[in-house]
């Protein structure tokens, strides 16, 4: 679906592709054994390698090999069983050897596609181009010091993946989406965590505007975006500022642009002209990487159940409504959850399934929320949400009790049964208990049941409330509303 | 002079393990030997304190019987390895103050093998050059002479430090590193052997790059069989090192037979170089007629893209240097000379820190991959390697190695050395062709000039085939008795 921007001198097709710097979910770096875990001391996971000392030579780390395969393999990719690394150099304090060893001409995952969820319930794929492993530079840090520059090598040489689209994207809205949908498949993968505020995940954005049909315009890279807020952010802007200058017969910059999250605008970092030359060229520290076809096939058998086919098996299987099933498959620890649940049900009831999910996406989502927990913080534990549903599958408490015996869970921790049973809370579906009560209402009513016999048939709805508020909410409400018919219409 | 110094490393060996002598005595010899020759200027670093530790050690483990196959034996390290708390600068003023923290694979091998480190070489500055004048550290004497001239000469580059070392008996046997001939050359002026094995054999881990796909560590000693045990000793696959090659590594001293009867040796007809003298021909002759006199069968071959190997070879390794060098930003270690912002301290580091010829080179290297000129120089070259080393293999069908000269002259003068780079890089003719293709390469004298310089002959192998290069070597050894010819040169005189 392509959506046209209407300006004053008539419609306009955004443009955007993505590079997308997924950093390997790895113990150690690309071409040395330091770690790479996020947040230690400055500078206290640096090998020679890293630290680019005389002699020191990099030697590939097969996992990272093999996640990048996993992940080419989960975006339906062409894995290349022949790719070469190439040295990028450049001149940078945080670039300790002088050169990125990343891979240029022969990336080791070829053409694939993701697909993402239109607005108006269509799919549309989108199209990668390349997934090519390089290595992360280390951080400048300028604010310790008025004069002076800080160096964090912590990151250099940690493994990336640059995720490269083709111009398939045409809004703001399929942008973010897609990153959704990415983020979402590399957790499944187990391939990145995804975590942008850590810098785990980044985007340079490249757009550019053109009349539909006509040839691609002009792009700006808007570089190292950090999150799918900014990157929408990011778009809107050079989609106006381009707008703009085009509208007014100006011509567009190819040139690289730095998004400022705190005026929400772009600004120029070097036009092509300024661009550096990198002089790329095969490191002669490394030879080709060489994949077995059987390495390839093996690591395909161990792909998880990735997030499409697992919303289709919860809307047919399940009976999910694909909302709910998308909202579940949206994230590997709420689709993991769900499943452990699912897994954790008791009561035979085929209504279980759709009715933990919206417990799920409405309490617990929603509890989440209001608390800022994330769902592998939270102390209801799918055994738990689990038994709260069982609870009501099998009658002991109402949808209504259901809600307060969850608040405490959330609170506590404790068992949805223990709390039901403590506070007394299961439903009462005794017949002559609910009787009883009904008489009691009803005598103290008696003009009202006189009005509900000549014909008032929606005063029923008050006998229904005044006798669960009796009996606490505790009464069966299917019970209570089948008795309460029979005695007031005095059968 | 004392007598244990005259002593070759093998028989050096035996005596210490026959407890004829201690490694302490012998290292403490040479020890005054390198004091004594010191006006050479071979080393950059002495470690005399270290080497009679070192020394101790060994002489326990002899004394144990545990002893490594160069136990106790005193030898020079090229100032391009770099040795754990020992000052290693690869003759470069930007590395005056670099201290390793870790050792490199080749010299840690040949510590685990016994050996004891009299101290670090001089070269050229990170091993460019064909003459050691391009040390940072002042240019290194060959020993040699010419007879009755007392001019100083040139021992020959980059390796022009181990060379002069082992040449004037200041150690017993030194490393060496060949990127384009910086064993095999200065080997030659100073009437040596010395043994650039195949790409792959010896670990590069710990020793500073110069060209990456073309550096290669090799022995430098006074005999074949002295170079077939350095060899072992420095040797094996080495997992920090994704170039290493993992082959096991033959006890060469063992497969020393000194025949070569039906071997095939091939002449190449390309290696007769404009303006090569004729005293170098004879020697190449001469060793000819020693090998098909023990049996050998001698081929002419065609190298046919020998002449395109060294505009190749100024391609590729200033390329990959120009990359390999940009780590000396004065940044992390190294010197720095502080600038007005950062790229004034980066230019100030490395102009200043970098001497007229590396910074050359890595001009040239950063003019040949850049964009609009990489596809007609750099691609290029790596096209023609491709060609140079088909030559080869095509030649190893017909042949089981290569003879040749090593270098197209002998020593030439210290005080006048060629001005003109290309001149310069002449030197290394010959011997780039076994880089480019990454195969074993030897040097061992066979003769003297008329004025009483060594001069070498060159023989090349398939790849890892070090074995049969040491045996064609040990049957020239044999016959060329090259100590004969200087003691009778000399009796003449």
């Amino acid at each position: 679906m392509t959506t046209y921007i209407e300006g004053a001198t008539g419609p306009w097709e955004v443009v955007i592709g993505l590079e997308v710097h997924a950093q390997v979910s790895s113990n150690s770096k690309l071409f040395s054994g330091a770690s790479t875990e996020f947040g230690a001391d400055p500078n206290s996971q640096v090998s020679f390698v890293d630290a680019g000392f005389p002699g020191m030579l990099p030697v590939i780390n097969d996992f990272c090999v093999r996640q990048a395969i996993k992940t080419g393999l989960g975006l339906h990719a062409q894995i290349n069983e022949l790719s070469v690394f190439d040295r990028k150099n450049y001149f940078y304090p945080d670039l300790p050897s002088g050169y990125q060893i990343s891979q240029f001409k022969h990336p080791i995952v070829g053409e694939g596609h993701l697909n993402i969820d239109l607005p108006d319930g269509e799919t549309k794929a989108v199209r990668i181009e390349r997934i090519h492993l390089e290595q992360d530079a280390g951080k400048s840090i300028h604010d310790q010091h008025p004069s002076k520059t800080f160096i964090d090598l912590n990151r250099s040489g940690v493994a990336l993946m640059e995720i490269v689209t083709m111009p398939d994207i045409s809004s703001r809205e399929e942008a973010m989406a897609f990153v959704k949908n990415l983020r979402s498949l590399l957790r499944y993968l187990g391939t990145c965590d995804g975590n942008m505020e850590q810098g785990s995940m980044r985007a340079d954005v490249n757009v550019s505007l053109r009349r539909p049909g006509a040839e691609l315009g002009t792009r700006a890279e808007v570089k190292n975006v950090n999150s799918i807020r900014f990157m929408g952010q990011a778009i809107d802007f050079e989609v106006q500022r381009q707008m703009e200058i085009l509208e007014e017969g100006g011509t567009i910059v190819q040139e690289t642009r730095l998004f400022d999250p705190v005026r929400g605008e772009t600004r120029s970092m070097r036009s092509k002209e300024e661009a550096h030359d990198y002089r790329y060229f095969p490191d002669p520290d490394l030879p080709p990487l060489r994949l077995k076809p059987e390495l390839i096939e093996e690591i395909r058998k161990t792909l998880p159940e990735l997030p499409e086919a697992k919303k289709t098996r919860f809307v047919e299987k399940l009976g999910l409504s694909p909302y709910d099933a998308a909202v579940l498959v949206s994230d590997a620890e709420f689709a993991d959850y769900y499943e452990s649940a699912i897994a954790a049900i008791k009561q035979q009831d085929d209504k279980a399934p759709k009715l933990l999910a919206n417990w799920i996406t409405s309490e617990l989502f929603g509890a989440m929320n209001r608390d800022n927990l994330t769902i592998s913080e939270s102390k209801v534990r799918p055994e738990g949400i689990a038994e709260l549903v069982d609870l009501i599958t099998a009658g002991t408490i109402s949808g209504r009790i259901a809600k307060d015996v969850f608040l405490q869970m959330w609170e506590s921790g404790e068992s949805a049964a223990q709390i039901v049973k403590e506070k007394g809370l299961e439903q009462v579906s005794d017949d002559s208990a609910i009787r009883v009560c009904i008489e009691q209402i009803m005598a103290a009513n008696a003009g009202m049941v006189d009005e509900y016999r000549s014909g008032k048939d929606k005063l029923f709805g008050f006998f229904v409330g005044q006798v669960m508020k009796a009996m606490q909410g505790k009464a069966n409400p299917k019970l209570l509303n089948d008795v309460l018919k029979e005695m007031l219409d005095g059968k | 002079m004392n007598e244990l110094i005259k002593l070759n490393l093998s028989q050096a060996r035996d005596k210490l393990l026959k407890k004829d002598f201690s490694s302490v005595e012998l290292t403490s010899a040479f020890i005054k030997q390198m004091e004594e020759t010191r006006g050479l200027n071979a080393f950059i670093t002495e470690t005399p304190e270290l080497a009679l530790e070192q020394a101790k050690a060994s002489d326990k483990r002899i004394a144990a019987g545990s002893a490594g196959i160069m136990e106790g034996i005193p030898i020079g390290m090229k100032d391009l390895f770099c040795s754990k708390g020992t000052l290693t600068t690869a003759a470069s003023k930007i590395l005056s103050n670099f201290i390793p923290p870790y050792e490199s694979t080749v010299s840690q091998n040949l510590k685990d093998a016994g050996a004891v480190s009299l101290g670090k070489t001089n070269l050229d500055e990170f091993a460019m050059g064909s003459a050691n004048i391009t040390s940072a550290y002042g240019p290194v004497e060959n020993p040699w002479k010419k007879q009755g001239d007392n001019a100083k000469l040139v021992p020959g580059g980059s390796s022009g430090g181990s060379a002069a070392a082992v040449a004037a008996r200041s150690c017993m046997a030194a490393t060496a590193t060949d990127t384009g001939g910086s064993i095999r050359q200065p080997a030659a002026f100073c009437g040596l052997v010395g043994l650039k094995p195949t790409y792959g054999r010896c670990s590069r881990w710990g020793v500073v790059a110069f060209a990456s796909s073309l550096d290669q560590a090799g022995p430098m000693t006074h005999t074949i069989r002295d170079a077939a045990i350095m060899l072992e000793a420095m040797s094996g696959y080495d997992p920090k090192d994704a170039t290493s090659i993992d082959i096991s590594v033959p006890n060469y001293e063992s497969l020393l037979t000194g025949n070569v009867k039906g071997l095939r040796v091939g002449i190449p007809k390309e290696y007769q170089v404009d303006g090569m003298r004729s005293e170098i021909m004879d020697v190449w002759h001469k060793g000819v007629e020693w090998l098909k006199q023990a049996g050998a069968e001698i081929l002419d071959i065609s190298l046919p893209h020998t002449k395109y190997a060294l505009p190749t070879y100024y391609i590729i390794a200033p390329a990959e240097a120009s990359s390999n060098l940009a780590r000396y930003d004065g940044i992390r270690y190294g010197a720095r000379i502080e600038g007005e912002d950062l790229t004034d301290l980066y230019e100030k580091t490395r102009g200043q820190g970098f001497g007229n010829e590396v910074q050359r080179r890595i001009m040239i290297g950063t003019y040949v991959l850049s964009a609009g000129y990489y596809d007609a120089y750099f691609i290029k070259a790596q096209r023609v390697r491709r060609l140079i080393t088909k030559d080869f293999t095509d030649a190893f069908q017909k042949v089981d190695c290569i003879l040749t000269p090593t270098t197209p002259t002998a020593a030439f003068s210290l005080d006048n050395p060629p001005t003109d780079p290309v001149e310069m890089y002449m030197n290394d003719v010959l011997a780039v062709p076994a880089n480019l293709a990454g195969l074993p390469a030897l040097s061992l004298p066979g003769g003297l000039t008329s004025d009483g310089l060594p001069l070498g002959l060159q023989l090349v192998g398939k790849s890892f085939d070090e074995v049969t290069l040491l045996n064609a070597a040990q049957v020239i050894e044999t016959a060329a008795n090259f100590q004969g010819q200087v003691t009778q040169m000399r009796k003449a005189s």
